[in-house]
């Protein structure tokens, strides 16, 4: 489904690369996850594939189901499948959160050819997918994470993504800021939406989140590569261990 | 362009004649109505307009808008446009006073009659003798001439054509609809409103429509202890609208008055507001929500609220949109006067600049003589969030609309002010209509 090939990614102010050539292939149906140290492109990757403005891709491809992302704008990417949940979801004071919503998927959907949603099937879906989250009423009328807890916002974005059912979800450290019980729900919240023909990318620095969401691959990434995959054991020994044995050994065989 | 010294030199000499040129003053005045119950008012405030000018680029208060659209003695022409009439408030159970070019037009109007308020257009008022407006005409035009000079206000008290006298009672059930609409392409309106509320009244006051080519239009208002006045105006987006509006308010003890205006669109618009919170516990919040698209958009908001007596609370809440050339001016004041201790007044104006040709030019000013008060005030001119622009376009909401979404994010501080939910959600349906007509030409 995702295919990335020798990815090579810069900022658009600096001449320092950040990605180095990552190789990553997703197929549908599977959860990956990607770890590593700060600063090691993570959160690049997620925001590069997902097409937010200042970084140039100087080398390389990704494609979605064959389709070429890095030429679409970042709205078309999300009509084509692509969603990313937010490490620090942004607040917009005075646009309702249902308004928001309502916009949102029914310009996927015009994007795509489809209908658009009348209001009373919106209601019924927000409500049912609020519900499952633990999301009130009250939190759906105000204006998009303003005020919102740091839980709050993270399961607004697992609500966001329930509610536009993209194929390919991309989860930018989801876990962090979050306690027990909200990583719980937030966990819940993902683990609904596994189906075989939609996959997701799990960016996190911990093996915690993983716990919950469990991945069929793991892979390590540092400075701008991706260097070692494994299954969820993997997750385990950076835990146990840090990331120090992994990338000596790493760096032993090269 | 001319200043009023200029504009004298050019009027030329009229042939035949031997008597000299009337100066710029003169040809804007015109006749002064000379006879009925507001005679002594216009003449006075004639008297004031010759002692004190017409304004000039060079004077404080007119620094950042040019007066010569104003200052000359006849508007430009503005083609009618065959566009049905706004359908903005239309649903709303209320009782509509129509306006065509200067004068009252009781075909389109409803029925006057409605309780706990007397309404009569002003040319009616003025053929009764003895009508309360005699008193109230021009006075708190007249009484908010100092500090800073209004001089196209005395214009208008002379010169005023027609108008609505309200007096409220009672709490009013519905709200009263001004309407202006236009007839003559080259009219030249000037209205004069007078608003009295008397103890615990309480009415809203709707203001639509397009006034005249050019349109100068006064609202006095007086709210007695405990009276409330919601005022909401929704100018029509007309894109070579000139008009210069003031709303004149004395707030008096446990009074409230509310206003916000919302512009879309227009040529050369001056709108002032003048509130006086004269008693104890009054509260005055005067708002605005502007969009400017194009280099002819001029917009200009001055306000003035004066405190002079305990415990008062004032907002000034007024937003800009601002986009290809587009220039909006904000000049608001607060004045604490000796005494006016525990007042809570608060100020706050902020651009939004869709490119680098438009520009906001602010002159926010606090004057305070009383030294247990809170007054603050902010000014900010910004750009598009492009973090927030992200996040909806990866949600998949196209850029254009996108804009859309935030411009009205970043107008609700202005549209919050509009107590009435219902009402505001009307403006704010009307706003997002326009904006997504506009779109194309926002980003």
């Amino acid at each position: 489904m995702l295919e990335i090939r020798n990815l090579h990614v810069k900022l658009e102010d600096e001449d320092k690369p950040i990605l180095k050539g990552v190789n990553l292939t997703v197929p549908a149906g599977e959860v990956h996850a990607i770890m590593g140290p700060n600063g090691s492109g993570k959160s690049t990757t997620s925001y590069v594939l997902s097409g937010r403005d200042g970084y140039v891709v100087t080398q390389g491809s990704a494609t979605l189901d064959g389709q070429d992302l890095l030429e679409m704008a970042p709205e078309d990417r999300a009509a084509a499948g692509l969603f990313l949940a937010f490490q620090y979801p942004v607040e917009i004071p005075g646009v309702g959160n249902m308004t928001f919503l309502r916009t949102a998927m029914n310009a996927q959907r015009k994007s795509r050819g489809e209908p658009e949603l009348s209001a009373g099937d919106f209601l019924k879906l927000v409500r049912e997918k609020a519900k499952a989250l633990q999301i009130d009423a009250e939190m759906l009328k105000r204006p998009v994470n303003v005020g919102f807890s740091g839980g709050e916002k993270k399961r607004n974005e697992i609500l966001q993504m329930a509610m536009l059912e993209p194929r390919m979800c991309i989860l930018d450290e989801t876990d962090s800021g979050l306690d027990v019980d909200a990583m719980r729900l937030v966990a819940e919240g993902v683990n609904a939406l596994r189906s075989p023909d939609r996959a997701f990318l799990v960016i996190t620095h911990y093996q915690r989140l993983l716990d919950h969401i469990r991945p069929d691959v793991v892979h390590i990434m540092h400075d701008g590569r991706i260097v070692k995959s494994g299954g969820p054991d993997l997750a385990l020994e950076v835990e146990n261990n840090g990331y120090a044995d992994i990338l000596a050994e790493v760096a032993a065989d090269a | 362009m001319p200043d009023a010294a200029t504009l004298t030199q050019q009027v030329p000499t009229v042939e035949g004649h031997g008597a000299p040129a009337p100066d710029a003053l003169s040809l804007r005045l015109g006749e002064v109505p000379a006879a009925g119950p507001t005679a002594a008012a216009r003449a006075a405030a004639a008297a004031r307009l010759r002692a004190m000018g017409l304004p000039r680029p060079r004077d404080e208060y007119w620094r950042y808008t040019d007066p010569a659209p104003f200052n000359a003695a006849s508007p430009t022409l503005l083609p009618l446009d065959t566009r049905a009439d706004s359908a903005l408030f239309a649903d709303v159970d209320r009782l509509r006073l129509t306006f065509v070019d200067d004068r009252f037009d009781p075909a389109e109007s409803d029925d006057l009659a409605l309780s706990g308020v007397e309404i009569l257009p002003l040319s009616r008022a003025e053929a009764q003798p003895g009508h309360w407006v005699a008193e109230a005409y021009g006075r708190l035009e007249a009484a908010s001439q100092h500090p800073v000079p209004r001089p196209f206000a005395a214009l208008n008290t002379a010169t005023a054509t027609d108008g609505a006298v309200i007096r409220v009672t009672g709490v009013v059930t519905k709200p009263v609809q001004i309407v202006y609409r236009r007839s003559d392409p080259a009219a030249d309106v000037v209205c004069h409103h007078v608003l009295r509320l008397d103890d615990g009244a309480e009415l809203t006051l709707l203001e639509n429509g397009l006034v005249g080519a050019r349109g100068n239009v006064v609202i006095e208002a007086d709210l007695a202890p405990g009276a409330r006045l919601h005022h909401i105006a929704a100018h029509r987006a007309g894109h070579a609208r000139v008009a210069v509006t003031h709303l004149f308010a004395r707030v008096a003890e446990g009074a409230a008055l509310k206003s916000f205006t919302l512009s879309l669109d227009g040529a050369h618009v001056r709108s002032e507001a003048m509130v006086e919170m004269a008693g104890d516990d009054a509260v005055a919040h005067v708002a605005g929500a502007v969009l400017g698209n194009g280099e002819g958009f001029h917009h200009d908001d001055t306000i003035f609220v004066t405190h002079g007596a305990l415990n008062g609370e004032s907002r000034q809440v007024f937003k800009k949109v601002l986009k290809n050339g587009a220039t909006g001016v904000f000049q608001g004041k607060i004045l604490v006067k000796p005494g006016a201790q525990k007042t809570d007044g608060y100020q706050i104006s902020q651009a939004l600049l869709l490119d680098e040709k438009s520009q906001f030019l602010a002159k926010p000013e606090l004057e305070i003589y009383a030294d247990d008060v809170r007054c603050s005030h902010g000014s900010t001119t910004g750009a598009i969030d492009e973090t927030a622009m992200f996040y909806l376009r990866s949600r998949g909401v196209p850029r254009e609309q996108a804009i859309v979404l935030l411009v009205l994010s970043f107008l609700a501080d202005a549209l919050a002010e509009i107590e009435d939910e219902a009402l505001r959600e009307r403006v704010s349906d009307r706003l997002e209509q326009w904006l997504t007509a506009q779109a194309g030409t926002l980003g």
